[in-house]
């Protein structure tokens, strides 16, 4: 009877530990996929508009005003935090069955930690400046930027709640691997 | 030994968020620009807000977690550590609860100090290409008050971190994190 039960308890905790490596691998694939999207959208985030800014005579004059996310440091961060996050997270996605799962989980953990960091400044940032576009800035006189260009503020949002569902995701996995090496826990690792 | 190092480290993370809290929050000039008094204050700009509430909300809750014991089994001090989540499917155990609770705070205080320096960085050089002139030649006090605050900030950053891997590495010791 207590053969077969600690039987039953080991197949559970088997069946357990096959779930997660699938849920991490899972987790891993989405967080690539959300920060690929982040950055690809933002980077090709452009838009210009040609307005009349002068009428000579009877002719108006028309200049061409154009926005792109290489104008704010900020979204270039993005950019390049979010495309380093998404090939790390290739990375490791390739190489999980190469090297050896003890060394590996290790290494990977720290890693990950710092590509959460990483992509929290990226996306907290790109915020911060976003928000600032919105809205603008009265007292530093700073005139929002949204109602001229609506496509370059609507595809920046998109890219901008991908990038953080990127960031929920890692720290999901941080937590995972996390709780997989403290002592007394029933979570099994990698 | 260990417990000593943790308490310490502990302290400074929380000293230093706060200390960035306190010096944002106390940043204010008045100038007169053109005839009219313009006046430069932490309030007028959210991300700033932000890092101020997000670094007093991270201070307070590390030197809260110094003062109660991690094994307290009273109800105010497991309230106080919110290890009465439960719901969860994989019933986590209280070291991990408090991870993950710490892990989440370390990313808060990231994005506050992220935030408020891609705000300071357009300050101190504008932007050309939406109209944004910079701000700090008229308001240098002001700027150099947010400065020292950025870096307070990223100081408390890197000692949470430290205090974060000392919790993964040690768990045992650093039980209330």
């Amino acid at each position: 009877m207590d053969l077969e039960q600690g039987k039953k308890a080991v197949c559970r905790v088997m069946q357990l530990k096959d779930k997660l490596i699938s849920l991490q691998s899972v987790l891993r694939v989405a967080a690539l996929l959300a920060t690929t999207a982040a950055a690809v959208v933002m980077g090709m985030n452009k838009q210009s508009y040609t307005a009349v800014v002068a009428i000579i005579g009877t002719r108006p004059v028309t200049q061409t005003f154009t926005t792109q996310f290489k104008d704010t440091p900020a979204f270039v961060y993005f950019v390049i935090a979010n495309a380093i996050a998404s090939g790390y997270n290739l990375a490791v996605l390739v190489t999980r069955r190469l090297l050896q799962p003890r060394a590996q989980s290790l290494a990977v953990h720290l890693l990950d930690m710092v590509i959460l960091a990483l992509l929290a400044t990226g996306s907290a940032t790109a915020a911060s400046i976003a928000e600032l576009g919105k809205n603008g800035n009265l007292h530093a006189r700073w005139n929002p930027v949204c109602d001229k260009f609506g496509s370059f503020c609507n595809h920046g949002v998109i890219a901008l709640v991908s990038s953080f569902v990127g960031v929920a995701l890692m720290l999901a996995l941080n937590l995972l691997s996390a709780a997989a090496k403290s002592p007394h826990s029933n979570v099994s690792g990698q | 030994m260990r417990r000593i190092v943790t308490a310490v480290l502990r302290l400074a993370a929380a000293a230093a968020a706060a200390v960035a809290a306190v010096v944002m929050a106390t940043s204010h000039q008045t100038i007169f620009l053109f005839g009219m008094e313009v006046q430069a204050n932490f309030r007028f700009t959210p991300s700033l807000v932000f890092f101020v509430a997000g670094n007093a909300a991270v201070s307070v809750c590390t030197m809260v977690l110094l003062l109660v014991p991690a094994a307290a089994p009273s109800l105010a001090a497991r309230l106080v550590l919110m290890v009465d989540v439960v719901g969860v499917k994989l019933k986590p155990t209280e070291t991990e609860l408090l991870l993950a609770r710490s892990y989440v705070l370390g990313v808060v205080l990231t994005a506050t100090a992220a935030s408020a320096g891609a705000i300071s960085d357009l300050g101190k050089n504008g932007n050309s290409h939406a109209g944004w002139m910079p701000i700090c030649e008229h308001v240098p006090a002001f700027c150099d008050r947010v400065k020292a605050a950025l870096v307070a900030g990223f100081v408390a950053v890197l000692l949470y971190f430290l205090l974060l891997m000392n919790s993964i590495l040690f768990p045992s010791v650093s039980m209330g994190i």
